[in-house]
C-alpha cells in the first residue's frame, strides 16, 4: 500500500473528500458546546453531524461558531423527520443554511426504536440525489433495502448496529457482514454504539468507518470516551487489514510437534 | 397574524422576511440560518425583499446539538 504523506494513508474517501479519521460524530446530547468542542478534539473526527431546529433567541452560544474552530466539516442531517417531504424540505434549508451539499437523510418510522421507514427514505434519497445532494443515509441492516439506497445514488450508507442512542452495540454482525459485500460504497456503521469495543467490532466486519453520539457524549466523561473511540476505531481497521486468522472448532498448536523432546 | 416559529406574531402590513428575522435577533449576515415560509425555502438574497402574505407560516432554522 502506498501513501502520497503519512497523513494520507488509508484516508476514508466519502463522496470524492479524504477524510482521514474514520470516526465521525453526532453532536447530540453534549451537556454543554465546551465539552462538545474538547471530546471532537480528542476523537480526531473530521465529520460531524448537526441538526436543523428553530432559532432560539434566548440559546447561549453558537454551534456553528464552535465548530467551525473545530476546524471539522459540518454535516447537517434530517434528524427528527418522519416523512419524504419533511426530509426533502429540511435538506434543501441545510443546503441553504450551511452552504453544503452533503445530508445525512434520516426518515424515522417508530418513535420507540426510531427505526427507519424504508419507503420513505428511498423516496427522500432519489429526490435529493435528483436534487444534487450527497446523500449519506441513515438505514436498517437489511443489505436489500442497502443495495436499493446505492442503487438511487446515495454515496454512502450508513446502517444502524441497534437503536440510537441504545448502547446495544451491533445486534446483528452477520447482516453488517452481508451489507459490506453487497455494496461498494462507504459503509459506516451509525446508531446504537455503545462503547469503543462496538466501534472496533463494526471495523473488524468490514465496514469503513463508524459514527458515534450518544456513545461519547452521554458517557460519564466524554473526552476519555472520545479518545477510546479514536482508538478503538483504528484498532479495528489495522485487524481487519491484518487479516485475521479464521475461527476453527478445535485447537491448531501454535508450535510445530517436529523437535519435541520424548521422556521416557 | 403570521406565525413564526409556530408563535402567532403581528408584523406591520409591509414586513419583509428581513424584519422578521430581526424579531429573533437575526440578520443578513447570520451565519448558519435558513427560513422556510409555508413550506418553501426563500433564499437568503430575496429575505430583504420577500413580502409577507398576512398569515404566512414561517420556520427559522439553525444548527442545533443532534444526530
Amino acid at each position: 500500500m502506498t501513501a502520497t504523506s503519512a497523513t494520507r494513508e488509508d484516508a476514508l474517501t466519502l463522496a470524492g473528500r479524504e477524510l482521514r479519521s474514520r470516526l465521525l460524530l453526532g453532536t447530540g446530547g453534549f451537556p454543554s458546546l465546551q465539552l462538545m468542542a474538547a471530546a471532537i478534539a480528542a476523537s480526531g473526527s473530521e465529520l460531524v453531524t448537526v441538526a436543523l431546529r428553530r432559532v432560539d433567541p434566548a440559546a447561549k452560544g453558537s454551534l456553528v461558531d464552535v465548530l467551525a474552530q473545530a476546524g471539522v466539516q459540518l454535516l447537517p442531517n434530517t434528524a427528527g423527520c418522519r416523512t419524504a417531504r419533511d426530509a426533502v424540505l429540511t435538506a434543501r434549508l441545510a443546503r441553504e443554511a450551511f452552504a453544503t451539499d452533503w445530508i445525512k437523510l434520516e426518515v424515522i418510522g417508530d418513535e420507540d426504536t426510531l427505526m427507519p421507514d424504508a419507503p420513505e427514505l428511498l423516496r427522500a434519497a432519489e429526490e435529493l440525489v435528483d436534487e444534487g445532494f450527497v446523500v449519506l443515509p441513515y438505514t436498517t441492516d437489511d443489505p436489500v433495502l442497502a443495495r436499493r439506497l446505492v442503487d438511487v445514488g446515495c454515496q454512502a450508507v450508513m446502517p444502524l448496529g441497534s437503536p440510537i442512542g441504545s448502547g446495544m452495540g451491533i445486534r446483528n454482525p452477520y447482516n453488517i457482514g452481508l451489507i459490506r459485500e453487497a455494496v461498494d460504497v462507504p459503509l459506516i456503521l451509525d446508531a446504537g454504539v455503545g462503547t469503543a469495543s462496538d466501534a472496533t467490532v463494526a471495523m473488524e466486519l468490514g465496514c469503513d468507518g463508524v459514527m458515534a453520539a450518544s456513545a461519547i457524549s452521554r458517557a460519564q466523561d466524554p473526552v476519555r470516551m472520545a479518545r477510546a473511540m479514536r482508538a478503538a476505531v483504528q484498532a479495528g481497521r489495522d485487524a481487519r487489514l491484518a487479516g485475521r486468522i479464521p475461527e476453527r472448532r478445535y485447537a491448531t498448536p501454535s508450535t510445530p510437534e517436529a523437535g519435541r523432546a520424548h521422556f521416557d | 397574524m403570521i406565525e413564526l416559529n409556530g408563535e402567532p406574531t403581528e408584523v406591520e402590513p409591509d414586513a419583509t422576511l428581513a424584519n422578521v428575522l430581526a424579531l429573533l435577533g437575526l440578520s443578513m449576515q447570520s451565519r448558519g440560518v435558513a427560513v422556510a415560509v409555508d413550506g418553501a425555502v426563500v433564499q437568503r438574497a430575496l429575505w430583504d425583499t420577500y413580502k409577507l402574505a398576512p398569515d404566512a407560516h414561517i420556520e427559522v432554522l439553525t444548527a442545533m446539538q443532534g444526530g
